[in-house]
């Protein structure tokens, strides 16, 4: 079968299994677009922004579990896409990214919309291609699915050239079916004797302590996770990108841990005496200081990135290995071994945990004049049941969200936790509803972050994706507000944005449904109502308290144990 | 502590600036830096030469395997081996100080390989330490520009790095 480039690219994706790239066009990749027009099986989602796409593929992608695509165009496209791939690559995302280039003629003549594409975005992605021709198009896509998919996932980006794509070239085409790379080659397996190790520390713990991150959901290791944690009956804490993996509404389960975790999880850290990390790497949100970073601890880490062990606390049983197959060995260690050997230490250690949780870190000052934004968080778990996908943006709704909605199943809660992205909350939801229409997918955001990406509304109506927007508006920064009441005498730098849109007029201005809703009582009725309309995309728009803080915290450079209670 | 690092890498396009751009993204130092084919010309041999405490170079080279395009990474600290590195020296040289220079590039095993009327250009192989040195021995002789390839380092022994199996 002879096909040109541009339908190379399109049998690649039917290949892989792709359903949807999200994209948009432009004179580097027409090609492209003409060869995807000319088929049926791969859809295109239009956006609005080069960086909506990119978040939305990745929203896909956090919840499926399979690569989100984008394809953008040389120049402008790419870079509006850096931001998209950036945040991916924080967090472990497979995507695969196509990016559109000049004719490999004029490559570096400065020609127009032309940028160093592979240059500009080596330091954010896990590998980066460039085609420079035809026949190797075949084998890189191959690569790049692989490469993006395999091991620590991560962001792919592919450069294509437009000569590339000429559909007049036109050159044999195979899809390889498999792919071997000598230089690439992740370890799956964990050292067996390490695992052994690892589940004596771990059975004869006293104050064991269960912490896990991104990597149990990324790797679909949520039910040997929760099987593990239940047969050893040890406490556990999740990091922000970990939340899901494990029931938030067992018993077991602490909480957050971290910057703003919960107090139980954190003086769990503290004191514990065995730290068992699963998938998590130790980020400086979740350490604080690293001084005084579990100082009794034992410390078993497993993770399938081998850079991630010992980067920032040196471990003392490491596996390398994939969480999945690791947690599966462990299990069966653990059952040969009669599980937790330590009765009467455990108990006691419990008894403490209970302590911690009695001092209900989470609790607010309920008001009956102002909406507090965690009651909205509340409200919103009630009246989906706990069972919506939600996506944030970034800043303190970001960390409400994560506090008050109790994540029971893996892949709902889907974050910029890495980056820190303000604008990826819309798009990431948007792919979230593309992937299951018949679920409910929520947006928490703030007035801030959502005017980073609202170009996305549009978007939403082209595609009847009826997301439900929850915008905690406090009229600030709220984060950005918090840090300088509590670091910079209360001086509001920059943090209180002097004029905002009428968000209902916006909401209704792109075909959609908004609501303003300024009472506590009103909020639960407001959600069930805008939840009702199954077929609408419903934008909250509700008028929070400006000075609300998120509580507990660690402040930074202090000690997990140092936290700021209300 | 300084390290020569050995990498084996695919030959590809940019190959070297993903090692270049690690390194600055992660604020590594980078003391020298030498990368040329190899008998295998799917290969290019990159030799480094950086300097941190152990749970740096550990990361560096954890962080470099983890590149997609390095086939191997080796800590030449870890073996023996031996290190060498090439320095062309150009060295205004009138009068007595020829006689001079020249004597000094016979002392370090070196050789003149450039002459003019008023220069020597002398070349010198040798473990970094050594060039320095010569540079020290050249005490008030005027420099008027130094080449240095950066270190070189090979395993002793007859074993090579190996290329995993696919």
């Amino acid at each position: 079968m002879e096909l040109s480039g541009g339908q190379i690219l399109v049998e690649c994706l039917k290949s892989e299994g792709v359903d949807t790239v999200f994209g948009y066009p432009g004179g580097a990749v027409l090609h492209i677009y003409d060869a995807l027009y000319q088929q049926e099986h791969v859809n295109h989602v239009l956006v609005r922004h080069e960086q909506g796409a990119v978040h939305m593929a990745d929203g896909y992608a956090r919840a499926t579990g399979k690569p989100g695509v984008v394809l953008v165009t040389s120049g402008p496209g790419a870079t509006n896409a850096v931001t998209g791939i950036a945040t991916a690559h924080m967090d472990s995302i497979p995507l695969v990214v196509f990016t559109g280039q000049v004719h490999s003629a004029l490559i570096g003549n400065d020609a127009f919309q032309e940028v160093d594409n592979v240059g500009i975005t080596r330091p954010c992605v896990k590998h980066n291609f460039m085609v420079k021709d035809v026949r190797d198009m075949a084998e890189t896509i191959k690569k790049a699915f692989y490469v993006a998919t395999t091991g620590r996932p991560g962001p792919v980006v592919v450069d294509i050239p437009k000569d590339v794509t000429d559909p007049k070239v036109k050159v044999p085409f195979e899809y390889p079916e498999k792919v071997a790379m000598r230089s690439y080659q992740p370890t799956e397996k964990g050292h067996s004797g390490q695992i052994r190790k690892a589940v004596d520390l771990i059975v004869n713990a006293e104050r064991p302590m269960i912490y896990t991150g991104g990597g149990v959901i990324l790797g679909r290791a949520a039910d040997e996770l929760t099987h593990f944690t239940r047969k050893l009956g040890y406490p556990i804490t999740q990091t922000l990108m970990g939340l899901g993996a494990y029931p938030a509404n067992d018993k077991q389960f602490l909480g957050m841990l971290g910057m703003h975790g919960t107090y139980e999880a954190n003086m769990g850290m503290h004191h514990c005496d065995v730290l068992i990390a699963i998938g998590a790497r130790f980020d400086d949100r979740v350490t604080g200081d690293l001084s005084k970073f579990c100082p009794h601890a034992k410390i078993v880490h497993v993770d399938i990135d081998p850079s991630s062990i010992s980067k920032n606390v040196i471990v003392d049983v490491p596996i390398v290995g994939a969480v999945k197959s690791v947690l599966t060995e462990m299990i069966e260690l653990v059952n040969q071994a009669g599980g937790a050997k330590k009765t009467k230490e455990l108990e006691s250690w419990w008894d403490q945990i209970e302590q911690w949780r009695g001092m209900k870190c989470l609790e607010y000052k309920w008001s009956d004049e102002i909406i507090k934004p965690q009651y909205v968080v509340q409200k919103l778990w009630e009246v989906t049941g706990g069972d919506a996908f939600v996506t944030s943006d970034v800043g303190q709704h970001q960390m409400w969200a994560a506090q008050y909605y109790g994540f029971n199943k893996p892949h709902r809660w889907i974050n910029s936790g890495g980056l820190g992205t303000m604008g990826f909350g819309l798009p990431a939801a948007l792919g979230a509803k593309w992937a299951f229409p018949d679920e409910e997918v929520a947006c928490v955001t703030g007035e801030g972050s959502i005017q980073m990406c609202s170009q996305e509304l549009s978007t939403a109506l082209q595609y009847q994706l009826p997301i439900k927007i929850v915008s905690l508006n406090n009229g600030y920064l709220g984060m950005v507000r918090q840090w300088q009441e509590f670091f910079y005498s209360g001086r509001y730098a920059m943090s209180y944005m002097e004029s905002l849109p009428d968000f209902v007029k916006l909401a209704e201005s792109y075909g959609h449904v908004g609501m303003r809703i300024e009472k506590p009582s009103d909020v639960e009725g407001a959600l069930r109502e805008a939840f009702a309309m199954k077929d609408r995309l419903v934008f909250m728009d509700f008028q929070t308290d400006p000075e609300e803080n998120v509580y507990p915290m660690v402040p930074a450079g202090a000690g997990l144990n140092e936290m700021i209670l209300l | 502590m300084r390290h020569i690092i050995s990498i084996l890498m695919e030959n590809e396009a940019g190959a070297l600036s993903r090692v270049a751009g690690l390194f600055s993204a992660r604020g590594y130092n980078i003391e020298s830096l030498c990368v040329a084919p190899t008998h295998d010309e799917s290969l290019s041999r990159l030799t480094l030469v950086t300097s941190g405490d152990e749970q740096v170079i550990e990361q560096i080279v954890k962080q470099l395997n983890k590149l997609i395009d390095v086939v191997k990474v080796q800590d030449m600290a870890d073996t023996a081996h031996i290190e060498r590195e090439l320095m062309l020296v150009k060295l205004q040289a009138f009068d007595a100080v020829r006689e001079e220079v020249y004597r000094l590039a016979d002392i370090f095993r070196g050789q003149v390989i450039d002459v003019t009327e008023s220069s020597y250009t002398v070349q010198l192989v040798g473990p970094g330490s050594k060039l320095d040195a010569f540079i020290d021995a050249l005490g008030s002789i005027p420099v008027v520009e130094i080449v240095r390839s950066g270190a070189l380092g090979i395993s002793r022994g007859p074993r090579g790095m190996l290329v995993p199996e696919v």
